[in-house]
């Protein structure tokens, strides 16, 4: 068909568990909607992109006054707590048959959706090309820029 | 009610969004185009999903039922 696609563009700015999700999950969707689907990773959404990573996405309980912990918040910034918060969220979405954020990345990557790093925050976060996976490209602003301009859809998350 | 030849029946129940979407959109490469596809799931939000989807992709939705909580789509590829 030569009908032009609609195009998705997304920023992923973060790498905590309810950071991770939405991101993968819009843009694989959009992908089976047969949009075009761009990620513009930076700063800590960067993490996403790290080899053998995806697994180690935390949830951390303090700060995130909507999370159900059976705790005071000021208990969240304890050692443990992160992990014991991480552990909850897992079994909960796990419970409510969730995929895990690495089948989601293969789907992505599978369906074209294109994996753009920022090199600006790469050199900030003291991240090298070999870290991330070999799907992604490295770009900058104007990368990202030129593809978001054309888009239908553009999220920051 | 109208009666669909059925070429491939997919049974996404249990499944959560948006992998009843990403499933169809797979199996409906395996028929051809005229054919029907029909899909069988559990997810409430599939509804609105499966429509949204046929609208975005121009499959066409022939059918969108309910029965004894599993929601059926029968869907007419077009392309």
């Amino acid at each position: 068909m030569s009908e032009k696609k609609k195009r998705l563009a997304i920023i992923a700015s973060q790498a905590n568990i309810t950071g991770a999700y939405p991101p993968l999950l819009l843009a694989i969707t959009a992908a089976a909607m047969d949009y075009e689907v761009g990620i513009f990773f930076t700063f800590f959404g960067l993490n996403l992109l790290k080899k053998n990573n995806l697994n180690k996405i935390k949830i951390t309980p303090a700060g995130e006054t909507a999370m159900p912990m059976p705790i005071p918040q000021i208990i969240g910034v304890l050692p443990g707590m992160t992990g014991m918060a991480t552990m909850m969220m897992k079994s909960w979405m796990k419970k409510a048959n969730v995929a895990k954020l690495q089948e989601l990345m293969d789907i992505a990557v599978e369906s074209g959706v294109k994996l753009i790093a920022c090199q600006m925050t790469m050199e900030v976060m003291k991240i090298k090309r070999k870290h991330l996976i070999d799907e992604c490209v490295v770009g900058g602003a104007a990368t990202f820029l030129e593809f978001a301009s054309e888009a239908d859809v553009n999220l920051y998350i | 009610m109208m009666v669909y030849t059925i070429t491939k029946t997919l049974d996404v129940k249990k499944l959560n969004c948006p992998f009843p979407i990403l499933k169809t959109k797979k199996a409906i490469n395996d028929i051809e185009i005229g054919e029907y596809i029909e899909v069988l799931a559990t997810d409430p939000g599939s509804v609105s999903d499966f429509q949204a989807w046929c609208n975005s992709t121009s499959h066409e939705l022939v059918e969108s039922s309910q029965e004894n909580g599993i929601f059926k789509y029968i869907i007419k590829k077009t392309k």
